[in-house]
């Protein structure tokens, strides 16, 4: 059963990327994009991480899709129409055999040995409940075990902060003097 | 801005319980799925939803930008006191056993309150961000 689920929603991602790609209408490419995210939370929510879902549904189906919103009224709803450039489907092409390449020797799905299943992996899972009370393996690691990395994390989502806002500001004061 | 009284009413209806639902992921972390990461983002999404709904501006007099700005280090430099605590209660930098006199309590307390500094930060990148692009240009 989960299976065919899967098989559906990657079916589903696949025809909703043709449709990004292909639509010239930005609106609606933004609009897909947030049906995507959904997609890959409800496939999250096959494989059983509940976390990961939840930040997939409220940022990529949520936020971003507010945010890109924004960026098309900014600027424009039409897609330009590029011309094609053969440099540049190479470089794709090649990219992407190597990539499909590339997972020819991840280890199996679900594989008992794969190095995420054997490193500190089991000691988070038979010690994180008695080490830190904390039911929820996953806030556990990610706020106590992992708490640097996660300090690390913020900081990056205070920089790209910091970064939107001194580029929107910039623009609005170009346009101010515009105006004057 | 939308004078669609369907949208309003719902969204009116809505908000009030997307926030509630924010700080139950926020606070109930530790037990079900969810942290400061995904209870920003929803609680960001709040008021975005208000602001597309009634209007920017009528937002912003609610909620003067400035105090997101301030949200943002804000929740970052909290995240990091819990951190200096540590150090300065003679244990290592985020290390919460010393937080309290049960290490299990001080690992509780010290998560609580890290995840709340991220909530911080996230939803006010997410509100500021908002605003700057939503603003209607001046």
């Amino acid at each position: 059963m989960s299976e065919i689920l899967d098989y559906v929603l990657l079916l589903l991602l696949a025809a909703t990327a043709i449709g990004i790609v292909r639509l010239r209408g930005l609106i609606a490419v933004v609009m897909l994009s947030g049906i995507y995210s959904l997609l890959v939370a409800s496939l999250f929510i096959v494989l059983d991480a509940p976390d990961v879902a939840l930040t997939e549904a409220a940022v990529g189906a949520g936020a971003a899709t507010i945010l890109m919103l924004g960026t098309v009224a900014l600027t424009t709803r039409e897609e330009k129409r590029a011309r094609f450039r053969p440099v540049s489907f190479l470089v794709v092409v090649v990219t992407g055999l190597m990539l499909i390449y590339g997972t020819s020797s991840l280890p199996p799905f679900g594989a008992e040995d794969a190095p995420a299943q054997v490193h500190v992996g089991p000691r988070y899972l038979t010690e994180g409940y008695e080490q830190t009370g904390v039911p929820n393996i996953v806030t556990a690691v990610l706020a106590s075990y992992r708490g640097f990395d996660t300090l690390g994390e913020v900081v990056v989502i205070l920089s790209a902060g910091v970064g939107v806002l001194m580029l929107l500001a910039g623009r609005r004061r170009a346009q101010g003097e515009k105006g004057q | 801005m939308t004078d669609d009284v369907v949208l309003r009413v719902l969204a009116k209806q809505m908000i009030p319980f997307i926030l509630l639902f924010a700080l139950y992921v926020q606070f109930h972390g530790d037990y079900g799925p969810g942290g400061g990461f995904q209870a920003g983002v929803l609680f960001g999404a709040g008021f975005m939803l208000y602001g597309m709904v009634f209007g920017v501006t009528t937002l912003e007099r609610l909620f003067p930008g400035g105090a997101f700005r301030i949200g943002i280090a804000a929740g970052v430099l909290l995240y990091s006191a819990v951190g200096i605590a540590g150090v300065l209660l003679s244990g290592n930098f985020l290390d919460y056993n010393v937080l309290a006199a049960d290490p299990k309590a001080g690992q509780h307390m010290g998560i609580i309150v890290v995840e709340f500094g991220i909530g911080v930060t996230v939803a006010a990148v997410m509100i500021a961000a908002f605003y700057a692009f939503a603003r209607p240009k001046a």
